[in-house]
């Protein structure tokens, strides 16, 4: 299943700033199906990184804590227009995300 | 559009679509290593400090959390943390009260400034906690935050 990553980069200077919204669940293991009533299995982002040109600037462990559709947001420095943005997750059922963009022109 | 010109174009994107997913087999998840499994299964702060090795965490005012005093609904509360303690390198995160304390780890590297703005969830009315690496020491910061409805079971 492709659960889609929306990225929205800004520079300003040299400073990149990444905000990013990731379709995930989130599952805590402690919800019940209203239909069900079956508690729904834990399914959550485990690792999380984010890179600018091809090296890491963000790498995360995660909680079944971090919020259903984890939104991060984040400031790098030493960007420039063009450097491509990446986002790449894995979860605790081994399913995995990624997608990537390119840094606009300042402004 | 003529016929050829649009088979053409599906084509491209036929082809651009099967490279974008070629590159993605090729280039596996890096860095994508640990996973504290310890830390993350602890059932209370201690244990979750404990185990992720910042028991002697330092108090320090250069930590900055910004949080809402009062959240409404615990499954999305907004958090931001920046730490201006001159090289930090890793920000960790815990809200003392959930069943699992332990919230997350966030790693800075190559120019990324020690600063995180995110959503987590919150079972109850507690302490959150926010420890800063730098230099290979710990430093913590903590704020009060008052949920009106929990969120882990939802």
């Amino acid at each position: 299943m492709t659960r889609p990553i929306r990225m929205r980069v800004r520079l300003e200077g040299d400073v990149a700033e990444i905000r990013a919204l990731i379709d995930h669940p989130m599952e805590t293991g402690l919800r019940k199906d209203a239909r069900t009533g079956q508690l729904v299995p834990l399914h959550f982002i485990q690792n999380l990184t984010v890179s600018l040109d091809g090296k890491p600037v963000l790498e995360t462990e995660w909680g079944q804590a971090m919020a259903r559709n984890p939104y991060i947001q984040l400031r790098v420095h030493g960007a420039k227009a063009d450097d491509e943005v990446t986002i790449e997750w894995v979860d605790n059922q081994g399913e995995r995300g990624r997608a990537s963009t390119r840094v606009p022109p300042p402004g | 559009m003529n016929r050829s010109a649009d088979r053409r174009s599906f084509l491209r994107v036929w082809v651009g679509g099967a490279a974008v997913l070629v590159l993605g087999w090729l280039q596996p998840l890096r860095a994508l290593a640990g996973w504290n499994k310890a830390a993350f299964q602890a059932g209370n702060i201690e244990g979750a400090i404990r185990h992720a090795g910042v028991a002697d965490a330092t108090p320090s005012e250069d930590i900055v959390i910004k949080a809402p005093e009062i959240a409404e609904n615990g499954a999305q509360v907004p958090i931001e943390i920046r730490s201006n303690i001159p090289g930090t390198d890793q920000i960790l995160v815990f809200s003392d009260k959930n069943v699992q304390p332990y919230v997350g780890l966030f790693q800075f590297s190559n120019g990324a400034e020690p600063f995180i703005s995110t959503r987590i969830k919150m079972g109850d009315t507690s302490t959150l906690r926010a420890v800063a690496r730098a230099g290979g020491r710990y430093y913590v910061k903590t704020r009060d935050v008052k949920v009106t409805i929990g969120g882990c079971g939802t």
